[in-house]
């Protein structure tokens, strides 16, 4: 399903944290000392990060959501159904192929979402970060995770479905087998009235 | 000495049975209805060649089966029995062409599960599933909660003592009009009202939910089916929780509730007799069997501190009791929640629930609350009896639309009919066992399959064995029907192979 605002969406805007790193370029010494040391502290950074968002799929969520209740989470999936808007929030369903999990985030990543997932339409592959709660306080009890940042993994397409190869004769030769029968029934009725 | 079936007694049986399968092929016009609204091409042929199968079949059976005699109660009781074994087979043909099922056992087992609206599923992707199935899934649904039988006796058979004996032998014994064909149609009234005002409450929702029209409308009508009819399905993979809406839960709870409702205390109550709502020995029944119920469940979720506030144990907690109770199965959480969070006295808490039921001549399942309530009155009008001085003499009665004396045969009727329940609960329950599923998860979801309930701890999956499968489709049809058509039907092939 296209969303109305998918134009947007490819504009990768205030709505994710796809976060580029560029090396400025006072950041070049010649030392290999200096790089050693900048290669050390960022590996730590990216350790540091790691830890901090877990990736998990829908059934760790589910399996381990005692443990996971409360922390940040990296999760990827499908965006299905539609995008329901709920005053300045929306919730969007994400389906990572085994269940699919609800996402709270503010309005303002609903441009990001063009394709959300149908019989016509293939969804967007959405990757969420956010904090994930086993028994949303906020929600009734609901699992759920509420975005932090919300990016779009791979845009979704619209499905066109061909029809399967001999249906067409199939149902020739049933409608042919129907009328035969159908005669035959009025002859019968026709020959028992005589 | 067991007397052999003639070719006449099959002839009866064929006859009566084409005629329910053409019926059931004409309720394809909805799905086709769909397909062609929303341009998909093909489910229109899907459901164009199923059409034609069940017309085809159907035709050639009332042909060669041409009989003018009316139905005996062992042909009514046959011909019930055997309608649903059809109905399931050819319900799932458009679900095998779709390519959403792994077999066409899965497929069987969906159709099965729709019809005797238990809600139990083993679809895959069904988010990308096409509408027409989609409402299909439902409108199965539908026609199960009324009754396959219901649809025949209202346009296709004249009233008879022959359709009386068919509309028994679906689990109706209480008439609500004189003529049984009157009682078919007004079931049918009754459902299609509340169809249509269920339907735009909940599409008026969904759209204040953030859905778009079209969506907040087609998510209405399946839903508006599957609680009605206490059967459980939903468009979307995540069941009820893909709304995430308070209001849509507190209008599905009522919905569910009506369903589970006896049909003769609808017609009492359109009667405008709403007394009747506060007197009656079921609704009685039901509203102490749901607190005892979701006061054990409570305090299990309550020790193990699942949810963190008052109205998160209650909006959860509460609603899978309703929907288990009532029979629908529509779940706000995962179906593994039910192993890894809720923990056995919630669990044992819910099982009950699911096994006690609604209403009888309602679209629930399970033993049901007036087969509880008579045996708890007779219960107590024992001890009574004891505590009174010998010579003293008193009628026991209970009210169910009117005072009705209670007789040692109602009270023996309802609880054989509650062992027997509790033998299926037990017999799937141990089958699952042997294949090696935990005790509690097991009778979990035995009880969900055999009292047509829905709700799942996660044993219903297209992995779980074949045997399984059989066993829960094999449960569903008996718990449908209530046993009594098919010990018939074991009697009838038993005397077939062994009569004389």
């Amino acid at each position: 399903m296209r969303n109305p605002r998918g134009r947007e969406a490819r504009d990768v805007g205030r709505g994710t944290w796809d976060v580029k790193r560029e090396t400025p370029p006072f950041f070049r010494p010649a030392s290999c000392v200096f790089r050693l040391s900048l290669l050390l502290s960022v590996a730590y950074c990216l350790s540091s990060v790691s830890y901090a968002q877990t990736t998990v799929t829908s059934t760790e969520l589910i399996e381990r959501a005692k443990e996971l209740n409360g922390k940040e989470v990296s999760y990827q999936g499908e965006a299905i159904g539609e995008a329901m808007a709920r005053g300045e929030h929306f919730w969007i369903n994400v389906n990572d192929g085994n269940n699919a999990i609800g996402v709270w985030a503010p309005d303002n990543f609903l441009s990001v979402i063009s394709f959300t997932g149908g019989y016509t339409a293939k969804g967007d592959w959405l990757e969420v970060r956010g904090v994930f709660n086993r028994a949303c306080k906020m929600h009734g009890g609901d699992v759920d995770i509420h975005a932090l940042a919300l990016i779009k993994a791979r845009e979704g397409k619209a499905v066109t479905h061909r029809l399967a190869r001999g249906k067409h004769t199939l149902i020739v030769i049933l409608l042919g087998a129907f009328i035969c029968l159908s005669i035959l029934q009025l002859l019968k009725k026709r020959l028992g009235k005589k | 000495m067991v007397l052999k079936p003639t070719l006449g007694d099959l002839k009866t049986i064929g006859y009566y049975l084409g005629k329910i399968i053409i019926g059931l092929g004409m309720t394809m016009i909805f799905p086709i209805a769909c397909a062609l609204l929303f341009r998909e091409i093909n489910p229109l042929y899907d459901f164009t060649i199923s059409i034609l199968i069940c017309l085809i079949f159907g035709q050639a059976l009332t042909m060669l089966c041409h009989t003018e005699k009316d139905l005996g109660w062992m042909h009514g009781m046959v011909v019930v029995s055997l309608a649903w074994l059809i109905a399931a087979v050819l319900g799932a043909i458009p679900f095998y062409f779709s390519g959403h099922w792994k077999s066409f056992l899965d497929c069987v087992f969906d159709s099965m599960s729709g019809f005797a609206t238990t809600g139990l599923v083993l679809v895959r992707d069904l988010d990308h599933i096409s509408r027409a199935v989609n409402i299909w899934r439902h409108v199965i649904m539908f026609l199960g909660g009324q009754g396959v039988v219901v649809i025949a006796l209202s346009f296709l058979v004249r009233g008879s003592a022959g359709a009386f004996r068919m509309y028994v032998g679906e689990a109706r014994d209480e008439k609500i009009l004189p003529n049984v064909v009157e009682t078919s149609r007004f079931i049918w009234i009754v459902s299609i009202t509340y169809l249509v005002l269920g339907t735009i409450a909940l599409a008026v929702t969904g759209k204040m939910e953030g859905m778009s029209w079209i969506n907040s409308f087609f998510h209405g009508v399946c839903i508006f089916m599957a609680a009605f009819d206490t059967g459980g399905f939903a468009p979307q993979s995540q069941n009820l929780l893909y709304y995430h809406s308070l209001a849509y839960e507190v209008i599905t709870i009522v919905i569910m509730i009506l369903g589970a409702m006896n049909f003769k205390l609808h017609y009492t109550v359109w009667l405008k007799r709403r007394k009747e709502i506060a007197d009656n020995i079921e609704t009685r029944t039901f509203f102490m069997t749901a607190m005892f119920t979701f006061f054990l469940l409570a305090i299990g979720l309550n020790k193990l501190g699942v949810y963190p506030d008052a109205l998160g144990l209650f909006r959860k907690g509460f609603y899978q009791l309703i929907s288990g109770h009532t029979g629908t199965g529509f779940q706000t959480i995962y179906a593994r929640q039910f192993i890894h969070e809720w923990g056995a006295l919630a669990l044992i808490a819910l099982t009950l629930a699911m096994a006690l039921g609604g209403g009888v001549c309602s679209t629930t399942g399970g033993i049901k609350m007036l087969r509880i309530g008579v045996i708890f009155k007779a219960l107590y009008n024992d001890v009574k009896k004891i505590m009174l001085p010998e010579a003293a003499v008193f009628v026991e009665k209970y009210h169910h639309i009117k005072d009705v004396v209670l007789e040692d045969r109602q009270v023996r009727s309802a609880v054989l009919i509650s062992f027997c329940y509790f033998g299926l609960y037990a017999v799937g329950a141990i089958i699952g066992m042997m294949l090696g599923y935990p005790a509690l998860a097991a009778l979990f979801e035995s009880t969900s399959a055999a009292a047509n309930v829905g709700l799942s701890c996660g044993i219903t999956t297209p992995a779980m064995p074949a045997v399984l499968k059989v066993t829960y489709i094999l449960q569903m049809w008996i718990g449908r029907l209530e046993f009594m058509s098919v010990f018939t039907l074991a009697g009838f092939f038993i005397a077939f192979v062994r009569g004389k």
